[in-house]
């Protein structure tokens, strides 16, 4: 059975995709290897992990300002994740994720979106009803 | 979100593309974090050096400026952040052509909508200091978290595009440090142990915004034994926004929001305070130690170098001579380069053997493709923010007072 998880209206479009999950955070500019499409940072516990195409779920967004028109720059050269599920984010990724159109979305109400959604599981991310459904289960 | 006639208009397009996309872009960021409003903000200052906005930000850049002159015009003063690349130093640091290029497009995009080339990040220092309840569209952190909490002005970080769309509009939506009740300490930090260095002012920044880690709470701090300067405290913000992403904190009787502690928790109960001990501060640097380590590079940056850190690297350095296999740089805003070059202590600097940078910042100058090129491992700053920052760009840093970065780079290895 699907299930819902319901958080606060985020930005971009409706989109359905494959689960990335950790408990930890993002940045764009000091965790990603943004021509191969992977985690690089190696302490961050993506490492090695293919992003493309993925709906990352993660802590929260983190970084400096450049982190705002990285994620348009990630977006029209194809190598981007599809959408960015967090507990919470900073202004800059919000920003970030309005100016490519990029979906995010933030703040559920559930205490931690990792514990909830395991990697792997087929979720359904709807910003402008502000909910996360999750179709299929990985496991 | 509530817009007033002006706005609407533009959210029309009878102001033009270019304002239009400004107000769909911050209604669109207003509403992800519940504004009720825009607020009308004095100053812009963005950040955009090539390597954040990459080529598709360029282009984006020479779209807008190829908008009618009217419709593409900013509409407050507005300034920006450090740039890639220093048209007469790239050579040596082995920058490459495209680069430049790039950069140069760039700097004509937004010249063509009005905007003041100051390549700088202290321009609290040098500019036109933030005063206290004034609403501003900053970015870089340090920039923020500076004129939020030493002059208690107000801005969120705003990123490239964000502080462009409210140069444009001459607003920014309303939520965040904009409004009173974000103000108001959260957390509560003790000092039993006086930072002395500007180093050490770096270091408890980090300190702070590692325990911090949140854009969302603002840190108290107490127990300092004499008010600091503007120096100290420029280092001590960069690095709590750069390790906690951090854009507030108050000093009881020095900064203006908290004339006492009550007052920094707006009369509310005071949280217990976390002590901040000598050990804390051994620890932090000792993350970053590596004595006797050949040194490559050795960088006075991020922030840029007010005029009197000039003056303490060119003391410092005054007859010594850099190492040949070792580089060292002091990196400054166009201002403060020409009067550094006008008092002497750019001369002094390079008699040592030492280069002086004007109107970028190490980290946002291909740091990466410059390691690459000249073969640049271990990095020697007295810059917490830089620390934190480098080792993502391929580099072994440490952190030392600025003595010994001195020192460092006339032995040619960590001393």
């Amino acid at each position: 059975m699907s299930r819902v998880l319901r958080c606060h209206p985020g930005i971009g479009p409706k989109v359905e995709g494959e689960a990335l999950v950790a408990s930890d955070n993002f940045s764009a500019r000091y965790d990603l290897d943004r021509i191969k499409g992977v985690f690089s940072r190696p302490a961050h516990k993506l490492f090695g992990e293919s992003y493309r195409n993925k709906i990352l779920v993660l802590n929260t967004a983190k970084g400096g300002v450049a982190s705002a028109w990285m994620l348009r720059e990630m977006l029209q050269s194809g190598v981007t994740p599809k959408a960015l599920v967090f507990n919470t984010v900073n202004t800059i990724l919000a920003q970030g994720a309005a100016f490519a159109g990029l979906t995010m979305v933030d703040r559920f109400d559930c205490a931690d979106v990792t514990k909830e959604i395991s990697s792997g599981d087929l979720i359904e991310v709807d910003p402008s009803e502000g909910y996360v459904r999750i179709s299929l289960r990985s496991r | 979100m509530k817009l007033d006639d002006e706005t609407e208009a533009m959210l029309a397009g009878e102001h033009g593309a270019v304002r239009r996309w400004a107000v769909e872009h911050q209604v669109m960021v207003g509403r992800f974090f519940d504004a009720v409003d825009l607020v009308p903000v004095g100053q812009a200052h963005i950040m955009a050096d090539t390597e954040a906005t990459g080529p598709t930000g360029v282009d984006f850049m020479e779209e807008l400026a190829r908008a009618p002159h009217a419709d593409r015009k900013v509409k407050i003063p507005t300034i920006t952040d450090p740039r890639g690349v220093d048209f007469k130093a790239y050579e040596r640091l082995k920058q490459t052509q495209s680069m430049v290029d790039l950069e140069a497009r760039l700097i004509k995009a937004f010249e063509a909508l009005g905007v003041l080339m100051t390549n700088t990040c202290i321009n609290y220092q040098t500019i036109l200091p933030p005063v206290r309840g004034e609403h501003l569209a900053f970015g870089d952190t340090g920039v923020v978290i500076y004129s939020n909490s030493v002059l208690g002005a107000r801005s969120n970080f705003e990123g490239g595009p964000s502080a462009l769309a409210a140069a444009l509009t001459g607003r920014t939506p309303r939520y965040g440090y904009h409004l009173d009740e974000k103000r108001v300490g959260t957390l509560h930090f003790e000092l039993k142990h006086q930072p002395t260095d500007l180093s050490d002012w770096g270091a408890l920044g980090g300190i702070v915004g590692r325990k911090t880690d949140s854009y969302w709470r603002v840190p108290v701090i107490t127990g300092l034994e004499r008010a600091p300067n503007s120096d100290e405290l420029k280092h001590f913000g960069a690095a709590a926004a750069s390790f906690g992403s951090v854009a507030l904190f108050h000093i009881p009787g020095v900064t203006p929001e908290a004339p006492d502690l009550h007052a920094a928790f707006n009369g509310g109960a005071v949280p217990a305070a976390e002590p901040i001990t000598a050990d804390d501060f051994d620890a932090f640097y000792e993350g970053y130690a590596a004595r006797g380590d050949k040194v490559d590079v050795v960088v006075f940056s991020a922030p840029q170098l007010s005029l009197l850190e000039m003056e303490q690297v060119a003391t410092l350095m005054d007859g010594r001579r850099v190492h040949p296999d070792t580089t060292l740089m002091a990196v400054t805003s166009p201002e403060i380069k020409a009067a550094s070059d006008r008092m002497g202590l750019t001369r002094r600097i390079e008699a040592a053997g030492g280069l002086v940078l004007e109107g970028v910042c190490f980290y946002q100058s291909y740091a990466r493709e410059m390691a690459e090129a000249n073969g640049w491992s271990r990095l020697v700053t007295n810059s917490a923010k830089l620390v934190n920052i480098i080792g993502g760009y391929g580099y072994k840093p440490t952190l030392a007072t600025m003595e010994r970065c001195v020192e460092s780079a006339c032995a040619g290895k960590v001393s």
